[in-house]
């Protein structure tokens, strides 16, 4: 391509000579100096979380033994035991409210994406849903308090489901909706031009499709609900014995463990309150991390 | 051992094969006075009758409805909410628009393709499967689908991966999977929306050769915007337009004879100009 003389005069490309690279050109400062400070911006915002894990992993390592996961909860001023039965107690409360919140939050999200569309209701109960997941988790714990307590009369396991699972809802109902809104269009107008009508399309094909991210906003969910300590305080309440199936009874959980034993005057009661925290963040970044290799995989495909 | 639904399929392969012979049976024949999205009027005055054992195809520059009216064939129009149509659709003996039929019924026996290769996120088996299992096919699905993915010309190619999922596929793998899946309930009819546009030209002309062989079982009409693929495939062939002379931009048929006429010898002058490329 030959050069045309008349625009190198107008040209605002560099001259010939001028393409090596310069550290001294105020743009390559600018570009260095923001490059290096977004790096230690994000080394600096990750410094609460391993912060955190390192506390936990100081303090409550050395408690880490079989001792922790199979002793019940020592009573005030009493030596060794463990947080077994809290550890099994969040376990329960948490299988209770996904038994609640999963139905719950699906079918609204299959309403939603599939059947609601910009209708009046639709709008409303998206509107709630976005407003709920913001909601204080003690409200839930209060509403559970008059829902169940106050009716059956006594705290309850079941009553801590409750409570846990409406914090879960919202978050099981906008991913599972965002799941199956993502699932392709063509891939639906394929299943209605063989002649599905609109519930085996969306039984057969859209939900199908979207699993994966159902699930992902299920275990996101799962995630909030392990840690929440306020919809438990007095719902479920506390209890020193194994879960013995009775859910009209009140129950242990991680975090009212470590919420009742942080206080504690009694050095053993704070050291597990410890080891607690460290099981419970463990559980979460557990969880959190097979969300992602989940969501991860999906893309792959 | 043929059960209830097996018969009724075989029943309408017979009932076709023993009218084929009818010379120039029409299978569908379309008939659109106007036809709406809203106040847009779309589509005027087009009437095509796709004939038994023929390839139809659809040829116009963009915007001259042939995808709209191709998909009228089965109703698939029904899905923008603001569609309407002042006009018929015959199909097996009944205008297909009538209030008293159900368009699901409608598309259970009319195949679709479409410009988009769409498998299932399902494996290959279960794509093809599909159809059998929607039509509550009770005879032996192994060997339907088999003889589908012969049929479209992919079963040596994925034999050993019936398993595997239908995404796994190449473009041109998986838009002959969403053939085979549209084949395996054998439809009377087959309709195909700019199969190969999205495809590489040895992909394409894989799948004209299939649709060669395809003819002599299905009836198939195929909207394309390549004119020569419609002179190596179509044995008719429609050429809709476009008119702007009420501002708007409605399509309109011009012509619709055999497809060496058309294209050797064509009767209207806008088609002449288009066949020559002044108009794209």
């Amino acid at each position: 391509m030959a050069a045309n003389p008349t625009a190198a005069d107008s040209s605002l490309s560099p001259a010939p000579g001028q393409l090596h690279r310069s550290h001294r050109n105020t743009r390559t400062l600018v570009n260095t100096g923001l490059t290096v400070l977004a790096f230690v911006v994000s080394a600096v915002a990750m410094l609460p979380l391993f912060s955190v894990l390192y506390m936990l992993v100081v303090r409550g390592g050395p408690l880490l033994s079989g001792h922790l996961f199979t002793e019940l909860t020592p009573g005030a001023g009493s030596e060794g035991g463990g947080v077994g039965n809290a550890i099994l107690g969040t376990l329960v409360v948490v299988v209770v409210a996904t038994l609640l919140a999963l139905p719950l939050g699906f079918l609204a999200a299959v309403y939603l994406a599939e059947y609601g569309g910009e209708s009046k209701l639709a709008v409303t109960v998206r509107f709630a849903g976005k407003v709920l997941t913001g909601m204080p988790s003690i409200l839930a714990g209060v509403f559970a308090y008059a829902l169940v307590v106050v009716t059956m009369g006594h705290f309850s396991a079941l009553a801590g489901g409750v409570a846990t699972g409406i914090l879960m809802v919202p978050v099981v109902m906008l991913t599972s909706e965002q799941a199956l809104l993502m699932v392709p269009s063509k891939m639906k107008l394929a299943a209605l031009g063989m002649g599905a009508n609109r519930s085996q399309m969306v039984l057969q094909i859209v939900i199908p499709a979207a699993m994966p991210g159902i699930l992902t906003g299920v275990m996101l969910a799962l995630a909030r609900a392990m840690g929440e300590t306020a919809p438990l305080l007095f719902t479920a309440l506390f209890s020193d014995y194994w879960f013995e199936g009775k859910l009209g009874e009140p129950i242990a959980s991680l975090a009212v463990l470590i919420y009742n034993f942080s206080g504690s005057p009694f050095p053993n009661q704070v050291n597990l309150a410890w080891a607690g925290s460290l099981v419970l963040v463990t559980s979460v970044l557990v969880v959190n991390v097979i969300a992602q290799v989940v969501t991860r995989r999906q893309h792959e495909n | 051992m043929s059960d209830d639904a097996d018969a009724k399929v075989s029943a309408s392969r017979s009932k076709a094969a023993s009218a084929a012979p009818a010379a120039g049976r029409d299978v569908i024949d379309c008939r659109v006075g106007k036809l709406y999205y809203g106040n847009f009027l779309a589509v005027r005055d087009t009437n095509i009758g796709v004939k038994a054992n023929e390839i139809t195809a659809f040829i116009g520059p963009s915007g001259c409805g042939k995808s709209t009216v191709l998909r009228c064939l089965n109703r698939m129009n029904d899905f923008v909410p603001s569609f309407r149509l002042e006009g018929s659709v015959h199909y097996q003996g009944q205008d297909i628009y009538a209030p008293h039929i159900d368009p699901v019924a409608v598309r259970r026996s009319i195949g679709m393709v479409f410009q988009q290769p769409n498998p299932f996120a399902m494996s290959i088996y279960k794509n093809v499967a599909f159809g059998l299992k929607l039509n509550g096919f009770k005879g032996d699905h192994g060997q339907r689908i088999e003889q589908a993915l012969r049929g479209a010309a992919l079963w040596d190619e994925v034999k050993d991966k019936l398993h595997t999922s239908g995404l796994s596929l190449s473009g041109g793998q998986q838009q002959r999977l969403c053939i085979a899946r549209a084949i395996a309930v054998e439809p009377e009819l087959l309709l195909m929306d700019e199969p190969c546009s999205a495809l590489d030209p040895i992909a394409t002309r894989r799948i004209e050769e299939l649709m060669l062989e395809l003819k002599q079982k299905y009836t198939i009409a195929i909207v394309t915007h390549n004119l020569q693929q419609a002179q190596r495939v179509a044995d008719r062939t429609a050429f809709l337009f476009v008119d702007t002379s009420a501002g708007g931009r409605t399509g309109y048929l011009i012509e619709y004879r055999a497809t060496e006429q058309l294209f050797s010898d064509p009767k209207e002058q806008r088609t002449k100009e288009y066949i020559r490329g002044e108009f794209s």
